[in-house]
């Protein structure tokens, strides 16, 4: 369970600014976080977005899509995938990027930091 | 009952592969293994491809991580400096101390220098680990001319890593009068050495290095023969010398030229330290190639296991086949049984052709009937299947020269050779599977994907040569099973792409959500959705950004652009036939001054400006279409450019208008989208400047009209294409054009080309010729009329994306800052101009 009190949410942008099943990127705190509005699935997600692989700042250029129930994106530059539940890799390497908790409220996309 | 403890020293790939073979049997073992390097053990065969592409992580055999889940204590950066056998127990560098019940010692082997004068100086590397990598990457910047000392496996490839650093003169020295004289005999080395001049690296057989020049730098080296060349950098790789020193120092018995003298079941003079990998001495031989160290830890894993189940030994390492297939340079080196046999002790067959640099050698027993082994440079298709015939003294055919030669016409019979192996078989030489092994999981775990092969039975994750025959073997197996091998989509779509882009004609869906709901389970994913686009794209020809579209384009399509290196795109307005006016000359050179982008003349008549900041692309487009251009679809599986050659327009043998064919040609198809990217070219003569016959489909000038070439592609597997039709006019040739391209945009699978589509074409040429020129489906006024739909449809993308509003929005790096461009993108000044930074990837 997440302990709610140590994560401040930041107003990312309005829902309206990330077209359906697609991700965009927003400056959040000096950090490129991707949120994708998976639209789909009725869901909203958001990781860094920077690819560990080749260190590109790529993921919300990405094309999301699931492996078996597990929502991914794929990265656009070698296709790596992750998971957009966990960060973990799903093509079989051991790389993992951070995810971070979205909520929507009055049409307004707010990205959950922790505070530590 | 009591826990035994293994002491494993050494992390290397051997030392590795024990500890995963120990796991995979038992865990009743407490596992603590030492290290040297300061990494967990990665993948040495692929060294050089650290330079090229590949990250440390991608290199990582199973990451730390792995040794934690599977209850093994790890020391890097720590080496065994100690063995007290009296008391069983190890010193560590960082001095700990602990007991052992039993040893396994897998200290690999170091590179072997030999004494010349002048080894020590600066600029002299060796070619092992990744320090010494990171060494040799530092140094090279400074460097343009290298040499290697050493003509044998490692030495080719520490030559093809001086390549990759950049240096511009790389020079192979050989003590031996032939390059890899344990693999391949004199013509071998003839064929291989020319075959290296062609990339630039000069060999020198029989040449023995005296002295390195240089003060406290190398600046030269000097031979026994008098000579000298100037280098300023060289790696040695004279061979190797097995890391023995811990057990000197223990007093086990060693080689008197090193190693560490083990039995067949790797036990070395104390039975309860074993040794096993390159710093073993079995027989007298140390054994240089990764597949029998991992069979030397399976002899080990199953003694200690049926030791603990108070069994007898199962396994005993008996010796190793040393039979090797190597992708040198990109040039294929193998040899496998008794390669170096003799008449009159066997009968030898061999075929040389010098202008392709292929050489091969069979040595076969004299009554004919087996063959006892062989050399392969050049071209080594067939290694697999002949050594699998030469391990397994299958009866030979009545001409053993096919062989090599390849059954000449026909039916291509490499499966069926394939399944009359026994199930003994070895597949696998790395990992031990063999033809039963892989059968097994086909026929009774219903494993059918290459991938899911590799995690059950880990073949071809070793040095990956077995991949071809492991995937003939599962379409094979998978026939003879009667079970149908359809090539579907993806675990989102159960149709082939030829069925989709039917069913979604006939339903008139327009969106790719559209097409996953009536016809796909899931949320899609990157595999689905661009082959959809592309049907689509096809169907309709309706703007690929739009109606949701957008989401299910590959990357460069939704950007209208490729995304290169650092994440900047290019930017490559069409230029119909390469024929472009001083004037749109200039607005190009304006653009790209403003823009800041680096400019390139493109192999295919065009120009390409890169490094575009995707805020600006919008920007540079409108400059761009204001001046009369649209856009040249580089990023779109779709048509490229038509080459022309100036034919009858200037030059004195043209017999046609080449250059306003191929204009038109290019107009007509332009935005086309297809399975994959179409190029095309005129030749106003056959003399073929535009290189039509390299191209999907090609047009040659004869005196009466024009011949249509079809299916030919450059890239990595070339292929010539194939005459279609004579001395056709010209609105001839463009009908059987239209035919063509729409029958392969309707039938081919994603992502293959005109080429490979043919190729598995049943009927080949002549069907298509029968569908395309004599109608035989009856379809030709159909294709007709679909592909003239899509050329009615026509629009620039690029102009109805600047003039679209909720399109153009989608080019800006920030959501939240449209304005400001992604400050992580890194430009370096480059020869006047400028270059995407190299990948930042952290060591
Ligand atoms: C720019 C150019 C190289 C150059 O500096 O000259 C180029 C650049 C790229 N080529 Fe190419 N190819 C270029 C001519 C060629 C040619 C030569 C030709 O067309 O005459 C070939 C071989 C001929 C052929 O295709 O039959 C060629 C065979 C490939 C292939 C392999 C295709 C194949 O079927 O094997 C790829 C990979 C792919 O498409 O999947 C590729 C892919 C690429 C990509 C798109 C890789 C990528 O995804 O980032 C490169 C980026 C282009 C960019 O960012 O704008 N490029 N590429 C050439 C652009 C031509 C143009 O004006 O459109
Ligand atoms: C560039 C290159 C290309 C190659 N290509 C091929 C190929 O194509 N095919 C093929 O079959 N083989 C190839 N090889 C050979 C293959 O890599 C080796 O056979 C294999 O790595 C041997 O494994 P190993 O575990 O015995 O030794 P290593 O992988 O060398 O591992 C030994 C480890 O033990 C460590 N060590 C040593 N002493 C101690 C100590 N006292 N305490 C703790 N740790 C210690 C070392 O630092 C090292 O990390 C290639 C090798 C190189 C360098
Ligand atoms: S050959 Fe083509 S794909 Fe390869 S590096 Fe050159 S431009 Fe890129
Ligand atoms: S940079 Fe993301 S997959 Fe390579």
């Amino acid at each position: 369970m997440e302990i709610l009190e140590d994560i401040k949410w930041i107003k990312a942008c309005s829902a309206d600014d990330i077209p359906e099943n697609e991700g965009v990127c927003a400056y959040i705190n000096g950090e490129q976080i991707a949120i994708y509005n998976f639209k789909r699935r009725g869901e909203w997600f958001a990781t860094q977005n920077l690819c560990p692989h080749k260190q590109q700042m790529a993921l919300s250029r990405g094309m999301i899509g699931s492996q078996g129930s597990e929502p991914k994106v794929a990265c656009p530059f070698h296709k790596k995938t992750f998971s957009l539940e966990t960060g973990q890799c799903l093509s079989g390497e051991d790389y993992k990027i951070q995810t971070y908790p979205v909520k929507v409220s009055n049409g307004e996309v707010f990205v959950g930091i922790s505070e530590f | 009952m009591k826990k035994y403890r293994i002491v494993v020293v050494g992390n290397g790939m051997v030392g590795y592969k024990f500890c995963e073979k120990l796991l995979a049997k038992t865990k009743d073992f407490e596992l603590v293994v030492f290290g040297e390097e300061p990494r967990v053990a990665y993948d040495r065969v692929h060294l050089s491809a650290y330079f090229a592409e590949k990250s440390i992580e991608e290199l990582t055999l199973a990451p730390i991580s792995w040794y934690q889940e599977n209850g093994i204590t790890l020391y890097l950066s720590d080496p065994v400096t100690n063995i007290d056998r009296e008391q069983k127990k190890v010193y560590s560098h960082h001095g700990l101390e602990l007991t052992y019940d039993f040893l396994v010692m897998a200290t690999g082997s170091a590179p072997f220098v030999p004494e010349i004068p002048g080894v020590e100086k600066d600029g002299v590397f060796v070619y092992r680990t990744i320090e010494d990598l990171d060494m040799m990457k530092d140094y090279a910047g400074k460097a343009t001319k290298g040499a290697v000392i050493g003509g044998g496996l490692l030495g080719l490839e520490a030559a093809k890593a001086l390549l990759d650093l950049g240096l511009k003169e790389t020079h192979v020295i050989e003590f031996a009068p032939r390059l890899m004289p344990r693999q391949i005999d004199q013509a071998g080395s003839d064929i291989l050495a020319a075959k290296l001049l062609e990339l630039n690296i000069k060999t020198h057989c029989n040449k023995n290095t005296k002295e390195i020049l240089g003060e406290n730098t190398i600046q030269g080296m000097a031979f026994a023969d008098d000579e000298k060349l100037e280098v300023d950098m060289l790696v040695i790789s004279a061979g190797i010398k097995p890391r023995d020193e811990l057990a000197r120092l223990a007093e086990l018995e060693v080689g008197i030229r090193g190693g560490i003298v083990v039995n067949d079941h790797l036990q070395t003079s104390d039975p309860e330290i074993f040794a096993i990998g390159e710093c073993a001495l079995h027989q007298k031989a140390i054994y240089g190639l990764l597949a029998p160290g991992y069979e030397m830890a399976e002899v080990v894993a199953s003694y200690l296991v049926n030791l603990k189940e108070e069994l007898a030994p199962a396994k005993k390492f008996t010796g190793f086949d040393m039979s090797t297939k190597l992708k040198l340079l990109g040039v294929d080196v193998a040899s496998f049984g008794n390669a170096f046999a003799q008449e009159p002790d066997c009968q030898t067959i061999t075929f040389e052709n010098r202008a392709k640099g292929i050489y091969k050698r069979i040595n076969i027993s004299l009554d004919k009937k087996r063959l006892l082994g062989g050399i392969l440079v050049g071209d080594a298709s067939q290694y697999n299947m002949l050594l699998q015939t030469a391990n397994n003294n299958i009866v030979l055919p009545p001409d053993p020269e096919d062989l090599i030669l390849g059954s000449r016409g026909g039916e291509s019979d490499a499966g069926s050779g394939l399944m009359s192996l026994p199930d003994e078989a070895l597949i696998c030489s790395c990992e031990a599977v063999t033809k039963g092994d892989i059968i097994h999981q086909i026929t009774e775990n219903k494993t059918f994907s290459l991938d899911d092969i590799k995690k059950s039975t880990k073949a071809c994750t070793g040095c990956g040569g077995c991949t071809p025959m492991v995937k003939d073997l599962i379409q094979c197996t998978m026939k003879a099973q009667g079970i149908l091998v359809r090539n579907v989509l993806c675990e989102h779509f159960s149709y082939t792409r030829q069925e989709l882009f039917d069913l979604v004609k006939i339903k008139g869906i327009k969106s790719y959500d559209g097409v996953l709901d009536e016809l796909g389970h899931g949320d899609g994913c990157e595999t689905c959705k661009p082959a959809v686009a592309s049907i689509l794209a096809s169907l309709w020809n309706e703007n690929v950004l739009e109606k949701g579209r957008a989401t299910a384009q590959d990357s460069n399509d939704r950007y209208l652009a490729n995304i290169q290196r650092g994440g900047t795109y290019s930017v490559v307005p069409r230029i119909p036939g390469g024929e472009i006016t001083p004037e749109k000359l200039i607005v190009i050179g304006q653009v790209a001054q403003k823009y800041g982008l680096y400019t390139k003349i493109t192999g295919g008549q065009r120009i390409d400006l890169f490094g575009a900041h995707m805020s600006d692309l919008p920007k540079i487009w409108e400059e761009l279409i204001d001046a009369g251009f649209e856009s040249g679809h580089a990023y779109g599986k779709s048509l490229r450019t038509v080459k022309s050659c100036v034919g009858t327009t200037w030059c004195r043998f043209g017999v046609q208008d080449a250059v306003s064919f191929a204009i038109e040609v290019e107009n007509r198809y332009k935005g086309l989208r297809s399975p994959h990217k179409l190029k095309s070219a005129v030749s106003g003569c056959i003399r073929e400047c535009a290189e039509a016959q390299s191209k999907d489909f090609g047009i040659i000038a004869t005196e009466k009209g024009w011949n249509l070439y079809v299916c030919g592609n450059g890239g990595s597997k070339p292929r010539h294409a194939e005459l279609l039709a004579t001395d056709v006019d010209s609105e001839t040739c463009l009908k059987l054009i239209d035919r063509f391209l729409m029958f392969y945009i309707k039938t081919a699978e994603p992502l293959q080309r005109t080429a490979p589509w043919l190729d598995k074409m049943e009927g080949g040429l002549a069907y298509l010729k029968s569908v395309i020129l004599d109608d035989a489906l009856g379809i030709c006024n159909e294709l007709e009329q679909e592909i003239q739909v899509l050329i009615n449809n026509y629009k620039c993308e690029w102009k109805e994306a600047v003039e679209t509003p909720e399109i153009r929005k989608r080019f800006s790096h920030f959501v939240n800052a449209p304005e400001e461009k992604d400050p992580t993108v890194e430009l370096v000044p480059f020869r006047d101009q400028i270059k995407a930074k190299d990948w930042n990837v952290l060591a």
